[in-house]
């Protein structure tokens, strides 16, 4: 079901480099797949290696251990019992209950696993254990070998000061600044001018943007410092103030490196990972739009600099922070497989872990530098399980109740741990895939990527496609304009979905009719009952309303056969499709154009739910006659919700803040719910007695459940 | 009172005068009825002539049963005896906080009994839905109702002569259904929704469930396979373990009896713990009342599928509509157990003060607590993967289309009321 299309993905990168116009590149694609995604069985590596992590990576790892002729081995906690990676091993250990740190963090357990099974190697993935030096450490103890860097590597680059300093040592540009304490006005100047502007002057005590001034010229280090300086004295009754480069519209771009134990190095390009919220990427693609070739080659002879310097081995990412004028700063080193690399398989043609298990056995790299091509574009998705409307993402769990990954697609990869029935649970990470598209140039990748978003049916679980599809589509995305503060600055207000334009609405609109149609027709369609009568005839006009985010649209529509010509809004919409009600997808033609809708729900009052350019929306089809005797119906009282408070996501409860008879201010914290390592504090609405408390600490909630009412 | 009427083969009561008459026609011509309810009861100036008019309705009501469906659709406040035509249809549908039913109104509780209740505590669509179980779903508005019994109405058939009904399918009857092979979590004492199940085995994910709102421990409803219309009983494992007590006996079995009168083959999903034990439902009259559903299947003799997806202990899995009692095809899945009871219950009683009862338990989980015995006696006809699940039943069903069968003859069964 689950799909990790490694082997075909890179088919097809060779299928659609053939389409490049000239012949000298796809020499290098073929040439160099000869040695790079063949996989030698002759070359000895490892007979069986444990999988110390879950989900999509783990299943990653066991994909190319199968084509090397690996034999894997599972780790999981009692709940991932039937978890995918489990039933993709060859062999599966249970480590512990569901809480990671008595799972997936138990480094007894999975020793013990290790002992059981008999693994020479352990890949740790990404998380968990796999930039934890003490695990690498009692590997080594035990002849293990580490599929990652050596403990020293992980150390010196686990810890930020220490990275920093080896990386200025190592002549890789980090970010200047005075680590010393500011003394006076003409001291600030001074060394805002060694720095050079714009610089950042920040309050030693300081935090949460107070006492924090951005300064481009002498002048504006002087009016800062002193206003700086005034504040911090009276926020933090500490006047004393740092200097250091203020990164202006700062993109985050990272370097990916493969080491081996011999010395060489390598550097596979870039990824461009500014698409962030919360500091967690949602975007990635590789190559950036942003890097010059002489920027590229700049920063990845640095990266590969500081690799050599702490005699790194495997496959790590320097990660910089590149400003508007391409200077690029050190920001930290990562010890292993980073989520996104597929886009830099995608783009190099390697297979990474197949690469990190080589050097772990000692061989060395087979590629020069200069075999590194950057061969077409790729972008890549994260699909979450979590609800896009709350600051970007909040997550959120369930049963995936339907599930298909659009990997029919040419150029599509998905890396998935999950399958139709896996349960989202709140101890993991919300991840449900990681969506890859190809194509030979930026435009084509991310044409592909619309349509396997359009493609992709999620069910069960909110999840984050309308975000995505959005981001994808942005005008300023689109022309690779973008920073790290990209989501707070397009949505200023929060993502709220599409916004409709007069004509995706008459579609919209048009679809929902047709819909309802088909299906009322089809309701009509008896076999065998020889009672009921067959009309040939079937009606062809209707006269609809149709109800859209709270405005009415009168809709008239015609059939003929499966096509539909409908009139709304002053407009005409011509809608074909099959009309099979029974497909999670509806792939359609609207006034000759293929659009793919996705059908949520529909049922019998007319209400359906269509999935439209990535965003759910709800609509209301019903006859004229039923739309206007819904005017005499009652208002329906909608609950009071200032007085209770409801949990707004599934999660555990930490602590509940009150109790019955309590007094509460507005925004009081009345108490802390703890999601996939998130602790949010609800808080009172209003100003109230407590009337009663209906969550206990520890206690686990779901979405909606009632916590605490007020009088 | 409204009267609607669609493609001629349904009639609707218009008034009293002519409800008598129309009923006589639907029974005649094998037509459902529909009767669409607001009525404040007896006109108590017409006396007597009234109460007739009342008696006339109950009568064609009692003799309509079970030859024609009839359905009711409260749409208004009903009184007195206007209730109890709707009670002795198949199915009483309310509107939300416009509808109520009651004996007699709060004006009069007040004065007999001395309580305060509101119309809507009374007589309420939620309290008839969730407490008394008078009424077997409510819904939002009169648009909202009528709109859903059109829906509803598709599922049935036309009388007790028709068979069930068949509407095209796009759905293909083959389709594997990935998600059922972890529905069922590892640890026995974990709850899932049963409705996961019911969902990815029907056409469309489409079910219409009766009585959503009580007695949860038991699920009953109408769904379509490879488009033929199907009834559905299942157990509910998310609430009270789905044991079977006295309210879900009675809702089980009335479904049950309503499908085998109307041709509607019946799809049983067991997960049953046993019955609910304790003295209020030992005072209530458990034994009684567990026996209308054990009667009931018994008695069924449509097409009858069993798919034990779990738990089948003790007698309730003989009232689960077991092999032995005439099931035409019972399947087990692999997580399935088939015992007198659990594990623990078992060795506490076989083993009592004995101290490895831990060892006992696993030899009595390997003995027992598995589908195996059930199958080498042959009560059980296959054990299958539980993503393969639809594509059975639809074949079976298909096979069993022109099962014929029949219960000796007799005026009429005395079912344990």
């Amino acid at each position: 079901m689950a799909a990790y299309m490694i082997t075909p993905t890179l088919q097809r990168v060779l299928l659609s480099a053939k389409h490049v116009s000239f012949q000298s590149r796809y020499c290098v694609v073929a040439g160099r797949a000869r040695y790079s995604v063949v996989y030698d069985a002759s070359e000895k590596t490892f007979d069986k290696i444990l999988i110390a992590n879950r989900g999509e990576i783990a299943c990653r790892v066991m994909k190319t251990c199968r084509k090397m002729g690996i034999k894997t081995v599972a780790v999981h906690s009692d709940v991932d019992a039937n978890a995918v990676h489990v039933k993709m091993a060859d062999e599966a250990v249970c480590v512990g209950p569901a809480p990671t740190n008595r799972s997936y963090l138990n480094m007894d357990a999975i020793m013990d696993a290790i002992r059981i099974t008999g693994a020479q190697a352990v890949h740790p993935g990404y998380g968990f254990l796999s930039e934890n030096k003490e695990f690498a450490k009692r590997l080594a103890a035990e002849d293990v070998v580490f599929v990652g860097p050596d403990t020293h590597a992980i150390h010196a680059m686990g810890d930020k000061i220490e990275s920093k300093l080896l990386a200025k040592a190592a002549k890789v540009n980090v970010i200047p600044g005075f680590d010393g304490v500011v003394e006076n006005v003409e001291d600030a100047v001074k060394i805002a001018g060694q720095i050079g502007y714009p610089v950042m002057i920040k309050a030693s005590a300081g935090g949460g943007g107070k006492g924090m001034r951005i300064a481009w010229n002498d002048d504006e280090t002087r009016e800062g410092f002193r206003l700086s300086s005034q504040e911090a004295a009276s926020s933090f009754g500490d006047d004393r103030l740092l200097i250091e480069k203020f990164v202006d519209n700062p993109r985050h771009i990272e370097i990916q490196v493969l080491a081996d134990k011999h010395g060489n190095a390598l550097w596979l390009n870039e990824r461009e990972c500014s698409i962030q919220r919360r500091n967690q990427k949602v975007v990635e693609e590789a190559p950036s739009t942003f890097l010059d070739p002489d920027t590229r080659r700049a920063m990845g002879e640095q990266a590969v600099q500081l690799a050599k310097a702490v005699k790194y081995s495997s496959a790590g990412t320097v990660e910089f922070l590149v400003d508007s004028k391409k200077n690029f700063y050190f920001l930290e080193m990562n010890t292993r497989l980073q989520v996104e690399h597929p886009i830099t398989e995608c783009i190099t043609g390697l297979d990474l872990v197949q690469q990190m298990i080589r050097i772990a056995k000692g061989f060395p790299l087979v590629h020069r530098q200069e075999d590194i091509p950057i061969n077409g574009w790729a972008i890549e998705s994260r699909v979450y399980a979590e609800d896009p409307y709350k600051s970007f993402g909040l997550p959120s769990i369930g049963r995936l109740s339907q599930y298909q990954e659009p990997i029919s697609l040419p150029n599509v990869r998905v890396d998935s741990g999950i399958q139709e029935g896996s349960d989202i649970s709140i101890y993991y990470d919300p991840m449900i895939s990681k969506l890859v598209t190809y194509g030979a140039t930026r435009a084509e990748a991310l044409q592909k990527m619309e349509d396997a978003l359009d493609h992709y049916v999620i069910r069960g679980v909110t999840h984050n496609i309308p975000l995505l599809r959005e981001i994808i589509t942005n005008p300023r995305f689109i022309s690779g304009d973008i920073t790290t503060n990209f989501l707070p600055e397009e949505y200023p207000e929060g993502f709220t979905g599409h916004r409709l334009t007069p004509e995706g609405r008459r579609e919209l609109l048009a679809t929902a009719a047709a819909l309802y149609i088909s299906a009322q027709l089809r309701s009509q369609r008896f076999m065998g009952n020889l009672r009921v009568s067959t009309t040939s005839q079937e009606q062809s006009q209707w006269e609809l309303q149709v109800e859209l985010e709270k405005k009415s649209h009168l809709v008239s529509l015609s059939r003929s056969g499966s096509s539909f010509t409908v009139e709304v809004d002053g407009g005409s919409v011509e809608v074909s499709g099959e009309w099979n009600l029974a497909s999670a997808l509806l792939p359609l033609s609207i006034n000759g154009n293929p659009r793919v809708l996705q059908c949520l729900s529909r049922d019998a009052t007319g209400q359906i739910t269509l999935q439209y350019l990535g965003t759910q929306f709800k609509l209301r089809v019903l006859s004229r006659l039923a739309a206007k005797l819904t005017g005499h119906m009652p208002e329906k009282v909608p609950e009071d919700t200032s007085s209770i408070l409801r949990s707004p996501m599934p999660g555990s409860v930490v602590a509940v803040s009150v109790k019955p008879g309590d007094m509460v201010a507005e925004g009081q914290e009345i108490c802390v719910i703890e999601a996939m390592k998130m602790q949010n504090s609800l808080i009172a609405a209003r100003a109230a007695k407590v009337k009663s408390v209906h969550c206990k600490a520890g206690e686990t909630v779901g979405e909606g459940d009632l916590l605490v009412e007020l009088e | 009172r409204l009267s609607v009427s669609r493609s001629a083969s349904v009639m609707i009561r218009v008034c009293v005068l002519f409800t008598g008459k129309i009923m006589d026609q639907a029974m005649m011509v094998g037509a459902p009825v529909i009767g669409l309810n607001d009525s404040g009861g007896a006109r108590i100036q017409e006396g007597v002539e009234s109460l007739a008019g009342y008696a006339d309705i109950f009568l064609r009501n009692v003799l309509a049963s079970g030859v024609v469906p009839q359905i009711s659709l409260i749409m208004g406040p009903c009184a007195g005896g206007a209730v109890y035509s709707p009670a002795l249809t198949d199915f009483t549908f309310m509107v939300k906080d416009t509808s109520y039913l009651f004996i007699t109104g709060p004006d009069v509780v007040k004065s007999v009994t001395n309580e305060d209740v509101t119309q809507e505590e009374l007589g309420g669509a939620k309290t008839h839905t969730a407490v008394s179980g008078v009424a077997h779903r409510a819904f939002e508005n009169d648009i909202d109702a009528l709109l859903n019994l059109r829906d509803f109405f598709n599922f049935l058939p036309l009388s007790n002569r028709d068979p069930a009904p068949v509407t095209e399918c796009q759905d293909p009857s083959d389709r594997l259904v990935p998600g059922l092979d972890t529905v069922v979590p590892f640890e026995t004492t974990k709850a899932y929704d049963m409705l996961d199940i019911i969902q990815g085995v029907v056409d469309e994910r489409e079910f219409f469930e009766i009585m959503p709102n009580y007695a949860k421990n038991i699920v009953v409803g109408f769904a379509r396979m490879n488009g033929r219309t199907v009834g559905i009983v299942g157990n509910q494992p998310k609430v009270a373990s789905g044991c079977l007590d006295i309210n879900s006996s009675v809702k089980g079995a009335r479904f049950v009896r309503f499908c085998d009168a109307f041709n509607i083959p019946i799809i049983t999903f067991v997960d049953v713990p046993g019955f609910l034990p304790g003295t209020s439902q030992e005072y209530g009259g458990i034994i009684r009342h567990g026996a209308k559903l054990l009667f009931a299947f018994a008695e069924a003799t449509v097409p009858k599928i069993t798919i034990i997806t779990r738990k089948a202990y003790g007698g309730a899995y003989d009232v689960m509509s077991s092999k032995h009692l005439r099931g035409d095809v019972n399947y087990a899945w692999p997580s399935a157990e088939v015992a007198v009871m659990g594990a623990k219950g078992a060795v506490q009683i076989i083993f009592r003060g004995k101290t490895n009862q831990a060892e006992q338990e696993a030899e009595y989980v390997e003995k027992f607590a598995n589908p195996f015995p059930a199958a080498v006696r042959g009560f059980v006809d296959d054990i299958i993967v539980p993503s393969t699940t639809r594509k059975r039943i639809c074949r079976d069903l298909e096979v069993l289309a022109s099962k014929k069968q029949t219960n000796p003859w007799k005026k009429h069964a005395n079912i344990p009321l």
